[in-house]
């Protein structure tokens, strides 16, 4: 395939995915903004007007960056598994494998695929919570940066769960055992100041901690840690986990008997 | 000239140690309309799933119009054109986005894609449900959408895996029509099918395949021909020192006692033994003797005809 060919095939798969999640949008656009919306309500208005202050921020506006950045992770993650696993599912993932696009093509439609979901619903959720808090931008470059990579790291974790998943049971352990703790945990509606030592030095170890931080420091310039830290970690993880994707669609594990 | 396939030494052994491919070998020539015909289980899906790379072979080589599909495996898939046996589609989009992206898989522009989907969709009956989801298609119409998507990227070569199965008389008529046409346009047809109704009709040439094997490998001609005759044992009293010779009838002697005659099926059996007693040799007994391809297409038939109800 020529350059321009293997182009074509990239946007054939994205354009395609997000004519997925577009056409279903009760199942893939509503529902996450319908939480967050919920989420703003009771835990920023309701709540959080008895919380008084977080982190030396007013709570909603300590919580709306950790919100923002939870339906980022979320949606990028299910669009990915959910759409990789349908495809799986009524074997028209064989309309690739027979086609000429290499996997690595593949691979990145689905992700930008699953970036345009999650990007798109962050955006909507950014949106409606000004109607909530107001804030202010600390520095566009590092709040950019990081929801672009979380949403990338995100949607590669979702083709690998993809990958392995037999049914559709597969496709909900991960994000009910594992991402929907890690977010929670992650330092969205607390600051880790608030743990005791261990707990605090545990928390080190999600990366969705580092995630979270350095987005709310993106916004209102406060993090319990190390921006160039969570940059790195990002980073390496999203290096890490596309390596481990690729190498799955190279071996056609579960996908060519 | 390069062969449309080459298949040489294809070995296919399945998780769980069932080897489903027993060292085929096979060629199909350029503009070939050819036919893969065996029983249910003798392996033809998963040769044609290891041709259009569905399935990992475990050992030997196949090439498409002389690109290795290992080592040249972008060149040898824009050759060919697979239509699985099962529906393989996105059940929720539309037959004419299902085109148009399995253009774009192959890195084929958005319009060329839009003209060739529509003049397929025309071609197979299909343009007045080019935007309804492909789910509310009948099977017949589902099957003529793989074929069109198969053939959105024109490849040389047109793989079918059963692809009459569940379709109607007429339909079937009307597809074979259709295949007809586009291989006399020069478009090599390689199909696997288990009636020989459709292997005769279409195909100019077959291999055979069964346990994994391939147990015959000839024109169609040839093998109506072979099906048409049978062999006979026959033992006879006399202790023959040669062979007696009857004209229309080819007798090889086998021992001392025993004869073998063909015969057509057309042919008197009592001419036969006429002409043999006046040759003055009696026959004491006589058997049919059944080779493996009788006995296959027996099965072909008998299971065709309770296949056939329950389709
Ligand atoms: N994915 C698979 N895993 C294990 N065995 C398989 C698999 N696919 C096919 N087989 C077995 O391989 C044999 C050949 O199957 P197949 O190629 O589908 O036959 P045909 O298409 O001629 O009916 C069958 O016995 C079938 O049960
Ligand atoms: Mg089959």
């Amino acid at each position: 395939m020529t350059n321009q060919e293997k182009w074509i095939a990239f946007m054939t798969i994205v354009r395609r995915e997000i004519h997925r999640f577009l056409r279903i949008w009760p199942q893939t656009l509503l529902p996450p903004v319908i939480t967050i919306v919920l989420y703003f309500v009771i835990f920023g208005t309701l709540i959080g007007s008895r919380i008084g202050e977080m982190a030396g921020l007013p709570y909603i506006q300590f919580v709306a960056p950790g919100l923002i950045m939870m339906s980022v992770i979320t949606n990028s993650y299910s669009n990915v598994v959910s759409s990789f696993f349908g495809s799986k599912f009524q074997r028209n993932i064989e309309e690739l494998l027979v086609s000429p696009t290499p996997n690595w093509i593949i691979l990145l439609g689905f992700v930008v695929g699953g970036m345009c979901r999650g990007l798109g619903v962050g955006l909507i959720v950014t949106v409606l919570s000004l109607y909530f808090a107001d804030f202010s931008i600390h520095s566009l470059p590092i709040t950019v940066g990081i929801v672009l990579m979380t949403s990338l790291m995100f949607s590669l974790a979702g083709l690998i769960n993809a990958v392995f998943a037999r049914n559709f049971d597969d496709i909900s352990i991960i994000p009910t055992f594992v991402l929907t703790p890690l977010t929670y945990l992650g330092g969205v509606f607390y600051s880790i100041e608030l743990l005791g030592e261990f707990w605090s030095k545990v928390s080190m170890i999600n990366p969705v901690l580092y995630m979270v931080n350095a987005f709310r420091y993106g916004i209102a310039g406060i993090s319990d840690i190390n921006i160039v830290w969570a940059f790195s970690m990002v980073g390496l993880f999203s290096v890490l986990l596309f390596f481990v994707a690729l190498n799955l669609l190279e071996k056609g594990s579960r996908l060519r008997s | 000239m390069q062969p449309a396939l080459a298949i040489s030494q294809l070995n296919k052994t399945y998780e769980g140690d069932f080897q489903a491919l027993k060292g085929i070998s096979l060629d199909v020539q350029p503009g070939d309309f050819f036919a893969l015909l065996g029983p249910n289980g003798a392996g033809k899906s998963t040769t044609i799933g290891i041709i259009c790379s569905l399935v990992l072979k475990t050992s030997g080589s196949v090439s498409i119009f002389g690109c290795d599909i290992d080592t040249d495996f972008s060149e040898a898939k824009q050759h060919v054109g697979v239509v699985p046996q099962e529906f393989n589609f996105n059940q929720f989009e539309k037959p004419f986005d299902i085109l148009i992206n399995q253009a774009g898989y192959f890195g084929i522009p958005r319009e060329i894609a839009a003209e060739r989907a529509e003049k397929y969709l025309r071609q197979l009956g299909l343009w007045d449900k080019s935007h309804v989801p492909s789910r509310t298609l009948s099977g017949g119409m589902k099957r003529r959408l793989m074929i069109a998507r198969a053939l959105i990227h024109e490849p040389k070569l047109l793989v079918l895996d059963e692809p009459t199965a569940g379709v109607d008389i007429e339909l079937r008529r009307s597809m074979w029509d259709f295949l007809r046409e586009i291989n006399a346009q020069g478009t090599t047809i390689i199909l696997t099918t288990h009636y020989l109704e459709e292997a005769e009709s279409l195909c100019r040439n077959v291999a055979i395949i069964d346990h994994g094997q391939i147990v015959q490998n000839t024109s169609i001609r040839e093998l109506l021909q072979q099906l048409n005759k049978e062999l006979f044992v026959l033992d006879v009293r006399e202790l023959l020192s040669d062979c007696p010779v009857i004209e229309g009838y080819p007798i090889t002697l086998v021992d001392d006692h025993t004869l073998e005659v063909e015969v057509e099926k057309s042919q008197s059996i009592n001419a036969l033994f006429d002409a043999l007693s006046s040759a003055g040799v009696h026959v004491l007994s006589m058997r049919n003797k059944t080779n493996r391809l009788e006995e296959l297409f027996f099965d072909l038939v008998e299971k065709n005809l309770s296949g056939d109800k329950n389709d």
